[in-house]
């Protein structure tokens, strides 16, 4: 019979490499999927790997894709070390794109540098009143935040379909709801042959990094993520700080929002957020919540969405492929958890009826 | 007319939001909330449908949908149960995975079509598309109302009202209730926390699954798309909520959000006009203000299972 | 009767590099009320859990009616006849009590009128009276009890195992609790009772079986034996408690409860219009039944929870309604040492210097935290209290009971406090390290500190304070001399029977 016990913790570098071991199973059991439906899984890795970096472009084409997986899992880490169950950075980032495509349609005649800190205020507003309505709720009356935040996902992605069939509809794209292409002088420039979101993410990364670790703000979220019980007793005030916290998780996915419309799609559409808000949490977990963590496993996911976007146009394997490998990867991990916490043990006695004596007086 | 119309189509619209709701009843049950009602239909939803396709029989489609269902609710039933990993993560990963794996898979089928649609037989259509019971399904009114519905409508009453039964009325769904809210004291009582965790998680992932397979092969008339859950097995999660965690409650509730999904088609444009965007939004609105409203209540409801979303680890302490 | 009901041979369980069972011999007849007896972290639990399938053992025999046995679960403990009632209930709050009662048996579901029946039954064969059809929220505890024996009744099992019953019940629903299982002793069932209560001991065993640190000690016959020798063998030397106790040196008035009331977050009241005074220099012990509204009163003290009615004044300034800040600010410190260490008092997942942090951190001028000096006091009271941790980062929940209330006390006392609110500080500790914390108090008062003292141990409670507050049902029912007064007295008084002397 095999019994469960807990084992002393263990060292970071066993934890490590528990984790690592659990990345390779998950690529393994990804590999069988894809021997199962007749392709060698090398192959398509490989595909994967070369089509990620194969060139400039490519590389350079990863990065795009990696700017606003990093900067949501950075908004997610935010309010998920709180322990608040934010899964709706796919609203927020929506509705940080939603505010700074304002200002790219109708204030394009502004100075770009104006535009920029306005775009970048609107996201960050957008995206933070966004994350605020939960968090206003959870805190006053403790309303379930991982529902409610998720239906807010969906409100937010109607509004854009809302805007797209109404008051933003292109005139002159023949009846065909859509919203019109930003202006080219409102667009983000590029920087190295990337849209410069790039150095906004590493910014921002770099930034909750030091918030997260050596700020009163970051201690208070440390705390109240722990238990809210010490928080007030410590005399912090935890509903300001959930606020706050929420408010900074919403901006951040805001930013995404924005980096996004304004630097890679350049004009707003229900897909602005594509699941981005989704895959973030994914990263974030991976990354334990550290924005440098983070950083890594964005990269990884990344060339992992890339390559696969080029296995779909090589093997015809759709670019979903990502997301189930993502979710694998994820699986195996949180199972590994349990092997740094617990261990299984065999019982020392050989299994005998014993147990199932009947209980004669 | 337009009234008969509007409730038919509105229980036919319910349909999904009552497997899923039961699916996600009987996980709470035993404590776990699980956030992958989306991905666990999905997954359904693609193996009802693709079999369906090559299979063409009705009954087939239905146990593999099922099938598919036990089969992703077992991934979250190792992790948490097994692995005591956290519920909120796993659940909503197997959301990504699930849906991301439908997609994928029905993607990878439309490759290996001529016409580049994957389409229901016209068989299968015919067997889920109403039943004919001669006679009744011929009264008026009545026939239509009552007797003229997808097999899947049936199947989820029915569903509703066996699980209703069997944890109010059995022993064994009394334990289950236990171990919902006090899994120490369920296992202290000799109860086999672990075996009713799994069968519970698994049931309702099964059920889960034949939502889906009502998502893909009826929704959208007999044709493959991709997302064809949309956001239905969120709004189940919260609808367990607003059925109380009651599964003859899930009917009602699921009919009324049924009722908002269908409503842009039979509010006369003469009436009210407002964007299809906004009707769209409005189930998931409606959500958010019952999460509000249930929250501000604050009532202790006896059916809430209190240990959810806690993992139990027998040795804790 | 020669064959024992369970017989433990050599049982030993170590968890990671902790031996909480070492060896451990025990046995117990039908008919037999065995006691068995043993300091906090003495590895009673531990061996009743192996007993009831919640552990299995490293190494040993565990022998049922003289059978070896292997429990690999609750549910083989059940069928082996073993009944266990934990310190705290497994009962399920939203069922009725024949639900719980019929939880987890095997067969079918009787119909309501037989169970209802049934249950009442088994209750009057050993003069229990209970409702069958009430549900456990709303059962008091010694009710939540008689469900957890008529559970054992119910299943037919004929060894019952108590874990420290009578924590939470008053003197006379222990003596009730007594009468049972006397009853249930006449009736041919084996009973062990896990306590540290030598007084229990002595009323109700046949023998005595003693552990410490996880070793067996030996067995006696209870009628051969006295508390004094059951002592010295549970604590391995000749004890008097004798805590070192000064006189308070000019008590003044520093905090004055007046017309308090404080309800709980379900609206039913907790503090029952209580008032006292605190003064410096002095240990003011707070007695009753656990849940009688110390945990209440401790933290509308400590600014955690808000009064309905009155004041708690400190010279002029009412602290009700005042954040833990603002009471800061206006100058009154106050340590308080929660009861929940590692959910309230601590952060379990921070080392010691994040938790040094916790009340200063916000003290420092700028944005950003400044660890050196929680460092710093960390790796000042690693020295002083001979904390062992492999270092000051460990997280806290890694480090044993004992060393987690010093962090905690530690922390609270190098605040300098004027006024230190101690609840239950010493529960789960050793008697060293309840030592230390006493020492630690003693130290605070001759320094001029007021001192709260929430216990559980009379004993304790009356050689360490000055004055004693006694509350029942969240009201005083007395303030008496800690040096004049009797352990009957104040047992009396927890009950809310006689009146107290005003001190």
């Amino acid at each position: 019979m095999i019994r469960v016990v807990k084992t002393k913790e263990k060292s970071s570098r066993q934890m490590m490499l528990i984790r690592l071991g659990a990345f390779v199973l998950a690529l393994c059991a990804g590999g069988l999927f894809v021997l199962a439906l007749g392709y060698n899984p090398l192959e398509i890795y490989g595909t994967i790997l070369s089509g990620a970096f194969r060139s400039e472009m490519a590389i350079q084409s990863t990065i795009k894709f990696m700017i606003p997986l990093l900067i949501a899992a950075l908004g997610v880490t935010l309010s998920f070390k709180m322990k608040f169950w934010n899964i709706g950075g796919e609203g927020q980032i929506i509705m940080g794109a939603v505010f700074a495509s304002y200002f790219a349609l109708y204030h394009a005649n502004w100075p770009f540098p104006v535009l920029f800190v306005a775009m970048l205020l609107g996201g960050i507003v957008g995206g933070g009143l966004w994350a605020l309505i939960p968090a206003f709720f959870k805190t006053r009356f403790g309303t379930n935040e991982t529902l409610f935040t998720l239906m807010l996902n969906y409100i937010a992605l109607y509004l854009v379909s809302w805007l797209q069939e109404g008051p933003w509809r292109d005139p002159n794209a023949n009846g065909f709801p859509k919203i019109p292409s930003f202006a080219p002088d409102t667009t983000l420039p590029k920087v190295l042959g990337v849209q410069m979101g790039w150095i906004i993410a590493l910014i921002l990364t770099a930034v909750l990094f030091v918030y997260l670790k050596y700020t009163k703000h970051g201690y208070e979220i440390a705390v109240v993520g722990q238990s809210k019980a010490t928080a007030i007793y410590a005399g912090m005030r935890v509903d300001r700080i959930v606020m706050r916290t929420m408010f900074l998780s919403g901006a951040v996915a805001g930013i995404c929002g924005m980096v996004q419309v304004t630097g890679s799609d350049k004009t707003l559409t229900t897909g602005v957020a594509g699941g981005v808000g989704f895959t973030a949490i994914i990263i974030a977990w991976l990354a334990q919540l550290n924005p440098l963590g983070s950083l890594v496993i964005a990269f990884l996911f990344a060339v992992l969405e890339k390559g696969a976007s080029v296995v779909q146009s090589e093997f015809g394997l759709a670019i979903d492929c990502a997301d189930v490998l993502q979710g694998v990867i994820l699986f195996f991990v949180l199972g590994c958890e349990f092997f740094i916490r617990y261990r299984f043990v065999i019982d020392g006695a050989a299994p005998k009826k014993g147990g199932k004596t009947d209980a004669a007086h | 007319m337009l009234l008969i119309k509007f409730l038919v189509a509105a229980i036919g619209a319910s349909t999904p939001l009552l497997f899923g709701t039961l699916g996600e009843i009987c996980s709470e049950k035993v404590g776990h909330l699980n956030l992958g009602v989306e991905g666990m239909m999905s997954i359904g939803a693609c193996a009802g449908f693709m079999v369906g396709m090559q299979s063409d029989s009705f009954l087939l489609a239905l146990l593999c949908a099922f099938a598919a269902g036990v089969m992703s609710a077992l991934i979250y039933a190792v992790l948490t149960v097994t692995f005591l990993a956290d519920q909120n993560v796993s659940g909503l990963t197997l959301t990504i995975f699930g849906v991301g794996l439908a997609n994928f898979i029905g993607i990878y089928m439309l490759e290996r079509t001529e016409d580049g649609t994957l389409k229901l037989g016209e068989g299968i259509t015919q067997a889920i598309r109403a039943v004919h019971i001669p006679g009744l399904s011929d009264l008026p009114v009545v026939g239509e109302l009552l007797f003229s519905y997808s097999p899947f409508v049936y199947l989820g009453i029915v569903a509703a009202i066996a699980v209703s039964l069997f944890l109010s009325r059995t022993k064994a769904g009394l334990n289950v209730q236990a171990i919902g809210h006090n899994p120490a004291a369920a296992d202290a009582a000799g109860i086999n926390v672990t075996f009713w965790k799994y069968t519970m998680i698994l049931l309702g992932g099964g059920i889960c699954g034949v939502g889906g397979a009502y998502c893909s092969m009826i929704i959208n008339s007999g044709v493959w798309i991709s997302d064809n859950v949309g956001g239905l097995g969120w709004i189940s999660v919260a609808l367990v909520i607003f059925a109380k965690w009651r599964p003859v409650y899930a009917i009602w509730g699921a009919f009324i959000f049924g009722a908002l999904r269908v409503l842009k088609y039979y509010v006369p444009n003469t009436v009210v006009s407002l964007p299809t965007a906004f009707y769209d939004m409005l189930p998931f609105a409606m959500t958010a203000l019952i999460l509000v409203i249930s929250s501000i209540r604050k009532k202790r409801d006896r059916n809430l299972p209190g240990n959810l979303g806690v993992n139990y680890f027998r040795e804790e302490r | 009767m020669n064959q024992y009901a369970i017989e433990c041979r050599q049982v030993t369980k170590t968890f990671g590099t902790v031996v909480a069972n070492d060896g451990i011999d025990l046995n117990v007849r039908y008919g037999e009320i065995l006691a068995l007896l043993g300091e906090n972290g003495s590895g009673k639990t531990t061996l009743m859990n192996m007993l009831s399938g919640v552990y299995h053992p490293d190494k040993g025999k565990i022998l049922v009616d003289g059978k070896e046995v292997s429990i690999r679960s609750p549910e083989d403990a059940m069928a082996l006849g073993i009944g266990m009632i934990y310190q705290h209930f497994k009962l399920v709050d939203v069922f009725t009590a024949m639900d719980n009662i019929a939880l987890g048996t095997p067969g079918g579901r009787l119909p309501v009128k037989a169970l209802r029946e049934k249950v009442r039954e088994i209750g009057q064969s050993v003069g229990l009276e209970i409702d069958p059809d009430q549900y456990v929220y709303d059962m008091s505890v010694s009710e939540k009890q008689t469900v957890e024996i008529l559970k054992v009744l119910y299943r037919g099992q004929r060894i019952l195992i108590l874990d420290e019953p009578t924590a939470v019940l008053t003197p006379q629903e222990t003596e009730k609790l007594f009468a049972i299982l006397r009853k249930m002793r006449e009736q041919g069932c084996a009973v062990i009772i896990i306590t540290h209560k030598l007084g229990e001991v002595m009323e109700i065993s046949d023998r005595v079986s003693i552990l410490r640190k996880g070793k067996y000690v030996g067995t006696v016959v209870t009628a051969e034996t006295n508390e004094k020798e059951l002592t010295e063998r549970m604590v391995g030397r000749p004890v008097s408690l004798a805590i070192q106790r000064d006189e308070p040196q000019d008590p003044q008035v520093i905090l004055k409860a007046i017309d308090l009331t404080i309800r709980k977050p379900d609206g039913s009241v907790a503090i029952d219009d209580l008032s006292f005074e605190v003064r410096t220099g002095e240990i003011l012990g707070i007695a009753g039944i656990a849940g009688s509204g110390q945990k209440e009163l401790c933290e509308a003290l400590a600014g955690l929870c808000p009064a309905q009615k009155g004041a708690v004044l400190y010279h002029k300034e009412n602290l009700i309604g005042k954040s833990p800040r603002e009471i800061f600010q206006l100058g009154v410190h106050l340590g308080f040492v929660p009861e929940d260490r590692l959910g309230m008092g601590l952060v379990a997942s921070m080392g010691m210097v994040g938790n040094m942090m916790l009340k200063t951190y916000d003290q420092t001028k700028g944005p950003f935290i400044d660890k050196k000096p929680a460092r710093a006091q960390a790796e000042q009271l690693v020295e002083q209290l001979r904390i062992v941790t492999p270092s000051v980062d460990t997280p806290v929940r890694m480090m044993s009971g004992g060393n987690v209330q010093k962090v905690l006390l530690g922390r609270e006392i190098a605040s300098d406090p004027q006024v230190l609110i101690t609840a239950y500080p010493v529960r789960g500790l050793d008697i060293n390290s309840s030592y230390t914390v006493y020492d630690l108090l003693g130290e605070q008062k001759k320094k001029g500190v007021a001192i709260l003292y929430i216990g559980e141990d009379l004993d304790v409670l009356l050689e360490l304070c000055d004055r004693i507050l006694v509350l029942c049902h969240g009201q005083a029912t007395g303030v008496v001399d800690a040096r004049t007064t009797t352990k009957d007295e104040i047992a009396l008084l927890m009950t809310g029977g006689g009146k107290g002397a005003q001190a």
